[in-house]
């Protein structure tokens, strides 16, 4: 189908987009790459009366590379992450999953922000944010917070951004020398949804952060895995198995693609996969 | 508020200026605006690859692109491939290997194998697959689009 009627805005300024999201009366939404809204507003899932395109803020679509973090603006697109020096250098983790999102074509187009402000159980980034323990800069007219990716990610299609706020940045810590990062899914045909996958990271003090997505109701770090890696340099056949016994405390929800107990089975996999594949 | 907006955009070399309806998106622009009707149209939701063409030099698909965002663009569609030499290489070989049987899937397929040939990519079958993972063929199989791809690239390193 085609989208419903709406109005058009496409501010040059940050300030401009957030006047406009002030405006309870213009029940604004932002369009970032589309990739999810057009497909949403084609279907008439959602039915927004102001479209509010904000690729026209050119400092949205900055990578800095700062002291402490790399700061990704939210209108930076997968194919500009992927062909990133910085992001291959700092955020390794990000180099190894964005050929799994999706297809060129959608990825052309495709931004940080919208997936992180989307929060689609099934999407990769939001589960890279939580592994990496990043934050995500939230403004408004009342001011600039960052919200730490543990707590941002609320549930299915839902965040701690609210619809008066724009993601501007996502923040990440900058990856050490001997810091190692895994991931693995697992989906039925090249660049679909994930059935199941995970993103890991292991930082020099073996501290170890697991991160799945596809499997539940929202991307999610999973503690009592995370226990029994953390401290390990590492992870034998045991200590898999023992993370894998863990992994039973997820609670599992089905999608279209698989039952609760498929996903219990799938999450194993990719959480052995990812840790054989460690680097 | 705008419910319509001017756009100027070159569509295959040629510069248009047009009013068009915020909602409309850009395969039914150049489909019904422009007439040129070789970008198809199957699912609207990004799903099989056949809206698929070239913005500012990567391919996007426009079922999910609005006109409007399009403004200020170059667009290349499949009408605008005869003077480019991966396409018509691309051409040549789709028809020699039977790479297309009703041409629906044929200009998406196309405009995804002229980047994945325009990058450097290699004649590897598997990266092929992946690269075109996102257009769908109800026709072929798929070997055949895979084999004219593969040769486009071993012709140019021989
Ligand atoms: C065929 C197909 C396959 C796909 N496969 C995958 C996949 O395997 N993995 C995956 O992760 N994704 C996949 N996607 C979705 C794709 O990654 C989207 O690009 C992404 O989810 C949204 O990013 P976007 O920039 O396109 O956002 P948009 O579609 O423009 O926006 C998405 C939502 O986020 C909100 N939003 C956008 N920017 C901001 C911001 N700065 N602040 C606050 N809210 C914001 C919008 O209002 C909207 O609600 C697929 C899409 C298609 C069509
Ligand atoms: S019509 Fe655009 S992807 Fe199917
Ligand atoms: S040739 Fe008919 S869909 Fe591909």
């Amino acid at each position: 189908m085609k989208a419903p009627d709406f109005s058009y805005e496409k501010p040059n300024s940050i300030p401009g987009i957030l006047s406009l999201l002030e405006k309870d009366e213009l029940e604004c939404q932002l369009l970032a790459g589309g990739q999810s809204l057009m497909p949403m507003m084609n279907f008439r899932m959602a039915t927004p009366k102001t479209i509010v395109d904000i690729s026209g803020v050119s400092e949205l679509s900055l990578i800095t590379d700062t002291p402490k973090a790399i700061e990704i603006g939210a209108m930076v697109r997968y194919c500009e992450l992927q062909d990133s020096d910085v992001i291959q250098k700092f955020c390794p983790l990000i180099t190894m999953v964005i050929p799994h999102i999706a297809h060129p074509a959608i990825r052309n187009r495709g931004t940080i922000g919208g997936s992180i402000g989307l929060s689609d159980p099934a999407a990769e980034l939001p589960a890279v944010l939580l592994a990496l323990d990043g934050k995500v800069e939230v403004s408004s007219n009342k001011g600039i917070r960052e919200e730490p990716a543990n707590k941002f990610f609320k549930g299915i299609y839902e965040t701690a951004c609210s619809s008066n706020e724009l993601i501007t940045k996502i923040i990440l810590p900058k990856a050490l020398p001997k810091q190692k990062f895994g991931f693995y899914e697992i989906s039925r045909r090249h660049g679909d949804y994930a059935m199941a996958g995970v993103c890991i990271a292991q930082d020099q003090d073996l501290t170890v952060r697991v991160a799945f997505f596809g499997v539940a109701e929202k991307a999610l770090r999973i503690a009592s895995i995370e226990k029994v890696l953390s401290g390990n340099s590492d992870f034998s056949q045991s200590i898999i198995e023992n993370a894998q016994n863990a992994a039973e405390d997820i609670q599992f929800e089905g999608d279209m693609n698989a039952g609760p107990e498929v996903k219990k089975h799938l999450a194993k996999v990719v959480l052995e996969r990812a840790l054989e594949g460690i680097k | 508020m705008m419910k319509t907006a001017q756009i100027t955009l070159t569509i295959n070399g040629e510069k248009h200026i047009e009013d068009v309806p915020v909602r409309m998106n850009l395969a039914d622009f150049i489909r019904t605006k422009i007439g040129l009707t070789g970008t198809h149209v199957g699912c609207e939701h990004g799903v099989c690859g056949a809206c698929t063409l070239f913005l500012d030099g990567v391919t996007i698909r426009s079922c999910l692109t609005l006109a409007v965002q399009a403004d200020g663009s170059e667009i290349t569609t499949i009408e605008g491939y005869e003077t480019d030499k991966n396409a018509s290489d691309l051409i040549k070989n789709f028809h020699t290997r039977n790479a297309l049987q009703c041409g629906y899937c044929t200009p998406g397929m196309l405009a995804s194998s002229i980047e994945y040939i325009e990058q450097g990519n290699p004649a590897d079958r598997e990266l092929v697959k992946q690269h075109i993972s996102g257009n769908y063929c109800r026709c072929t199989g798929y070997q055949a689009i895979v084999d004219a791809i593969c040769t486009t690239i071993e012709e140019r390193q021989n």
